[in-house]
């Protein structure tokens, strides 16, 4: 079988997104420079660039420009557009090219397509898909790193995935195709080039599912997107000093898997949350809130949490270590956690 | 090129402008190929004659609003090499002490406001800084640089018309460099002129070489002559072409070959310039030349500056935050 086949994040999306395109026509996959060169099919100078980070490259050829529709720099438009298609009888995956650019597309996402069914007394859906990209470490400054799924999470209506793995990637964007309300898949650039098994045929991640990446029974850390690696990091490290630590991938903020990550705190007693985003008001104290409403009895130790620094995301690259979250804070505040010396 | 629209005596100043933008971007790629400059990078290299042209037009306490491809606005309006250069590198001898990078710099003080990584993102605070000064009878105008591929983002429109409705200082600047991205404007608009938009809004608009800063210079003149009288704002299109790709990087699978071989042997503003002047005797070679060496020098010394020095401390992370 399959199961030795190793893909990249960035190729995974690709396939995932050619798959499902190709196995229904009334998909179509709009954004800006997807494809590259757009008009310029004769010339052979179409297709030229892929998206920002190569993704889409040979998408256009393949499956026409009539369905992979490169945008004008119109954010708010554009996915004003894909959110009103993506009720009448398309599906659409709209990429935006940084999640940055929310700040400009937002108004239709989160006044438009995540209010639509509930205004409609549920008689019509937005079955669209919004695939952006997130999150700091490429020294890309402070309006192309940030990490902003708490905004989306916040508002009802949209469901909001983070794939941190390849396999995730694929499954979870096809999911997300798949579903008949908005969802918005945040990528990670800096795990574009990631790579780990991946199936050929075309397989779905359930959305609202977390994932134990690994068992542990002192301690659960949460995590989500890239944090997954340096908290598997901090894990091997802590294991070496006789902390048993268990390692949950939330992949899924909405809906969210409250069953697997209380269940996993019930057992160990003591978690920490792992989050690239904002202090305030964000995914970690989100997930804090839960624990504490729903698991206090079975904690003995404060429910730490631990994200990147209260600023915007600065460029020099000293400064940006210090503004993202490291191995070394997490293994603080699991001794913290758990009332350990360090 | 057209006429020489400017006087004798700011000619060694538009050389200058124009060839200490050229110089520093050629710097600044190298040392991005040699890996110390982190992150991306957009060139304004090829766009030279319109950065200088207008802001030979403007005083230190005039505005501009800049784009992600700024180097060139901020150079040509008076910031310092050797500061962009250093936060390129991400120091803290940087115009922002390596908090914003390439994309993200501000120099208040030379009445920068700002490039930004968002396209679009310069036209309202040109608009708003236009308010400021009508408001204040300050005689300051506020120029906003963008791109053709940024006139399809709300904020042209809603800014355009502010600007126009309230009679603002302000000189809407577009270096329509034929591409947004990799998307080439015959796609991505259906004007071919830019300048045109301007009616739609009811003020006036125009189309120039951006290549010729003769052309740019007149144009920027009159425009800001225009705004500092109280009589509004001022669409210039400069039709201009980028010699490298949107990033350093970008392969430029998506043009014509012939195109940017064209442009850049055909169209160079520096060489325009330079052929001009001498052949009008206007300027001599030993003249130019003496240009040349000043540049360099001052140049070469910002790259070294830049280099030695220090990254900023981390515990700058949380300063000035509010």
């Amino acid at each position: 079988m399959s199961e030795e086949r190793k893909l990249t994040y960035a190729q995974a999306v690709k396939e995932a997104m050619v798959q499902e395109m190709k196995n229904d026509k009334d998909i179509l996959f709009i954004g800006q420079d997807i494809s590259g060169g757009a008009g310029r099919e004769q010339d052979g100078l179409t297709d030229t660039w892929g998206g920002s980070f190569g993704v889409s490259k040979g998408m256009s050829t393949l499956l026409g420009t009539d369905r992979v529709i490169d945008c004008p720099l119109a954010e708010a438009g554009y996915m004003g557009a894909a959110v009103a298609a993506s009720t009448a009888g398309v599906k659409v995956i709209s990429e935006l090219m940084f999640n940055d650019f929310l700040w400009l597309a937002g108004d239709q996402l989160f006044n438009g397509a995540a209010k639509l069914k509930y205004l409609s007394g549920g008689t019509e859906t937005c079955r669209l898909t919004v695939r952006t990209v997130m999150g700091g470490g490429l020294n890309a400054g402070m309006h192309h790193s940030q990490s902003l799924y708490s905004l989306a999470a916040h508002i009802p209506g949209i469901k909001v995935v983070i794939p941190a793995t390849p396999y995730d990637a694929k499954g979870l964007l096809i999911s997300a195709i798949r579903d008949e309300d908005p969802v918005i898949v945040f990528e990670n650039k800096a795990l574009y080039n990631t790579e780990g098994d991946v199936p050929e045929e075309p397989y779905t991640v359930p959305l609202g599912k977390a994932r134990i990446v690994r068992k542990g029974k002192d301690i659960t850390i949460l995590t989500l997107s890239r944090m997954l690696y340096i908290a598997i990091e901090a894990a091997e490290s802590l294991e070496k000093r006789g902390i048993s630590t268990e390692v949950i991938d939330v992949r899924s903020l909405v809906p969210l898997d409250e069953e697997t990550i209380l269940n996993s705190v019930k057992e160990t007693g003591h978690v920490v949350i792992v989050d690239e985003a904002l202090p305030r008001c964000g995914a970690a104290v989100d997930l804090a809130a839960l624990v504490s409403d729903k698991a206090i009895d079975y904690i003995d130790g404060p429910v730490k949490t631990v994200t990147s620094k209260p600023c915007p995301v600065p460029f020099s690259p000293v400064l940006e270590n210090e503004y993202l979250p490291s191995k070394e804070d997490i293994i603080k505040a699991v001794y913290e956690s758990t009332n350990r010396e360090g | 090129m057209g006429k020489i629209s400017m006087p004798v005596d700011k000619l060694g100043e538009a050389y200058e402008k124009m060839l200490s933008v050229r110089k520093a971007e050629e710097a600044f790629e190298r040392v991005y190929m040699d890996g110390k400059i982190p992150g991306f990078l957009h060139l304004y290299l090829g766009e030279e004659a319109i950065a200088s042209g207008v802001c030979m037009n403007l005083t230190k306490n005039d505005y501009v609003t800049s784009t992600h491809r700024g180097h060139g606005h901020f150079i040509a309006k008076g910031s310092e090499i050797k500061k962009v250069a250093a936060e390129l590198m991400g120091k803290e001898t940087g115009l922002c002490r390596g908090k914003g990078g390439s994309m993200h710099m501000i120099d208040v003080e030379n009445g920068l406001y700002g490039s930004t990584g968002i396209v679009g993102g310069g036209f309202p605070p040109a608009a708003g800084l236009g308010l400021a000064a009508k408001y204040r009878k300050t005689g300051q105008v506020s120029v906003c640089f963008f791109g053709d591929g940024s006139v399809n983002e709300g904020t042209f429109h809603e800014s355009v018309n502010l600007a126009a409705i309230w009679s603002l200082p302000v000189i809407f600047v577009c270096e329509n460099n034929l591409y947004a991205q990799s998307a080439p404007q015959e796609y991505h608009q259906k004007v071919k002129n830019i300048s045109k938009r301007a009616e739609g809004y009811g003020i006036p608009g125009e189309t120039v070489d951006g290549m010729d800063i003769f052309q740019v210079y007149e144009a920027a003149k009159k425009a800001v002559e225009r705004a500092r009288k109280g009589y509004g704002p001022t669409l210039i299109e400069c039709r201009t072409y980028l010699f490298t790709g949107h990033y350093v990087g970008d392969a430029r699978g998506y043009r014509y070959k012939d195109e940017m071989e064209y442009y850049k042997n055909e169209r160079d503003c520096i060489k325009l310039f330079k052929e001009k002047v001498l052949k009008e005797k206007l300027m001599t070679e030993e003249e130019l030349a003496e240009i040349e060496k000043k540049t360099e020098k001052t140049v070469n010394e910002a790259i070294k500056f830049a280099e030695e020095s220090p990254m900023p401390d981390k515990s700058e992370v949380l300063l000035n935050v509010y």
